[in-house]
């Protein structure tokens, strides 16, 4: 297997935001691949350079091994991007407008294959139908459509399920999973971190337009074994404060480095006489991995 | 009803080899579809509005004003420049307000995803301008014949001023779409460019009837030699030399297309 997509020493700048500072990242052939970080990471960035829709200030890209900016024509056509804001044309329904986007691609009279997409999709009955008269899930599911009217070995899906109603966001995820089992390459943005954890192999994190993490799904979860404690109080004694990760009023979420601790938390709070409200117990999942990482970052 | 989507697959998702020609016929076709489907607002409107405009301006002038020492009826000069006024603000409008419209609503990165080089974009929207252009211009001749029954005496000059001019204008209204950010930015440059070329370029008189400083301005307006160019081709009479009206279009057409080309290759406000 070679690589899907290729990413060497890509920075971006907008004025005075530094967007990208330099980012390496291989992504293999057939790998279900998450790109996770805060807003304002990078994410969407990279992805517009990949794509084609922004242009790098420097360093290279590569869709299975054709240059983003002087192949574009190959490297677009091995690619199929989801985009992140809801958009569609007014002017057309959503035959139309999948048919339309298959011939910008150069591809004529497939509508058998657009038939089949829009079964997969829930949507061949709602093929004759305007754009404008579909609900929000059936317009991001004609995004994907879109995406896949070409049939391209790498999709890209930024924030796909973002608004999407929990059975869509199932289905469209064993869709997804399904065209990762038959060979497509799936590079995933997303913000529901249990998600990328639930699918994909590998991640990477960016803050700041820099890859911060970057290993196996497996790898990320067993590296930051230990536990988080979520604990509503009215106060927390100074010393602990270093180890929490997010904070919201009265409630706080800590990081533990093992069940022991939990009682050096437990006498430090008896010994400041602060109540505790509520107290629970959870092991490591991809959201403490990712606030840890984070946090270390920052 | 039901989001459950279909997980059986059929063999054909998988990759196997399939052959690409080039994208930007489909992107013709949509922008012809997009106005045809609201053919009312982009075709039948300015058809009226021109068919007011002859009324208006016949009933008023017919009596009043001698073009061409007269061997021209005045209600016969105007129609040529209202079918030319017609196909060229109807070529920029196009082009434009297609463009405008995808960037605002976002749908542009439909057309930016896939293979598409500068020089088909530029086919694309200019070729739907032009046909915009020249199918209400059609329209305007076509209703104009019942006052004023009138052939073109060279048809070759006029379709050949007819396709430059739309060219221009598609390529201007290209360029006003990938400038603008919002639709009252590209509104200024329609209302206060095109709209005024337009109008001063002869359409309603023939600029000898104009003092000696207007007739000079008048030969830096492009528009001008486009109207008249196109006015030669229906009566064999035109203000100045056809061959130079068509000469001096044909390289402002050249220049402008190379222009936006570059501008489509730099990525300008599309690509960021």
């Amino acid at each position: 297997m070679g690589a899907a997509v290729e990413i060497i020493d890509v920075a971006r700048r907008f004025g005075a935001v530094q967007a990208l500072a330099g980012v390496d990242l291989v992504v293999e052939e057939g790998e279900f691949f998450g790109l996770l970080g805060p807003n304002g990471a990078g994410k969407t960035t990279l992805i517009s350079i990949v794509a084609g829709l922004t242009r790098a200030d420097r360093g290279t890209a590569r869709v299975l091994g054709h240059d983003v900016v002087t192949d574009y024509r190959r490297a677009r056509r091995l690619l199929g991007v989801v985009p992140q804001e809801l958009v569609f044309d007014p002017f057309f329904t959503v035959r139309e407008t999948l048919s339309i986007q298959a011939g910008y691609f150069g591809l004529r009279n497939n509508d058998a294959w657009i038939d089949e997409i829009l079964h997969h999709l829930d949507l061949a009955s709602k093929a004759d139908a305007n754009m404008r008269a579909l609900s929000g899930g059936m317009k991001r599911r004609v995004l994907v459509g879109q995406a896949l009217v070409h049939k391209p070995p790498v999709i890209v899906l930024d924030e796909p399920t973002a608004g999407v109603d929990v059975e869509l966001r199932q289905s469209l995820w064993g869709f997804i999973r399904k065209l990762n089992r038959d060979g497509h390459t799936i590079i995933l943005t997303t913000h529901y971190l249990e998600e990328a954890e639930a699918l994909c192999n590998r991640i990477a994190m960016l803050k700041a337009g820099k890859v911060v993490a970057l290993d196996t799904t497996q790898n990320l979860l067993s590296g930051f074994a230990g536990l988080t404690v979520r604990l509503t109080a009215d106060a927390l004694p100074d010393a602990w404060r270093e180890r929490v990760l997010r904070h919201e009023g009265t409630s706080y979420l800590l990081s533990l480095t093992s069940y022991a601790e939990l009682e050096s938390l437990l006498s430090a709070l008896r010994e400041h006489g602060v109540a505790i409200a509520e107290l629970a117990l959870q092991e490591a999942d991809l959201e403490q991995v990712f606030l840890r990482i984070m946090k270390r970052a920052a | 009803m039901s989001t459950k989507l279909s997980t059986e697959m059929s063999a054909s998702l998988t990759m196997e080899p399939m052959r690409h020609r080039s994208g930007w016929q489909t992107l013709l076709y949509k922008e012809l579809l997009r106005f045809w489907k609201v053919s009312f607002q982009t075709i039948l409107a300015p058809v009226l509005t021109s068919l007011l405009y002859l009324l208006i301006f016949s009933q008023v002038l017919e009596s009043h004003v001698s073009v061409f020492d007269g061997r021209v009826r005045y209600t016969a000069f105007l129609i040529p420049g209202l079918v030319m006024m017609s196909v060229l603000q109807n070529a920029f409008a196009n082009s434009s307000s297609s463009l405008i419209q995808s960037k605002i609503t976002g749908n542009l990165i439909f057309v930016l995803l896939p293979p598409l080089s500068p020089l088909d974009l530029f086919g694309a929207y200019v070729v739907g301008a032009m046909v915009r252009g020249i199918s209400v211009g059609l329209g305007v001749f076509l209703v104009t014949l019942w006052f004023a029954p009138i052939a073109p005496a060279h048809p070759l000059w006029a379709l050949a001023f007819a396709l430059l001019g739309s060219m221009i204008l598609g390529v201007m209204g290209l360029l006003a779409g990938i400038w603008a950010d919002k639709f009252d930015q590209l509104a200024a440059f329609q209302n206060f460019l095109i709209m005024p070329l337009t109008f001063l370029s002869g359409v309603f008189y023939s600029i000898h009837t104009l003092p000696p400083f207007w007739q000079t301005l008048s030969h830096f307006n492009p528009f001008f030699y486009m109207i008249d160019g196109f006015r030669y081709g229906f009566f064999g009479l035109s203000d100045i030399e056809p061959g130079l009206s068509l000469a001096v279009i044909a390289v402002s057409c050249g220049a402008l297309s190379a222009l936006t080309l570059w501008v489509l290759k730099r990525g300008y406000k599309l690509r960021h």
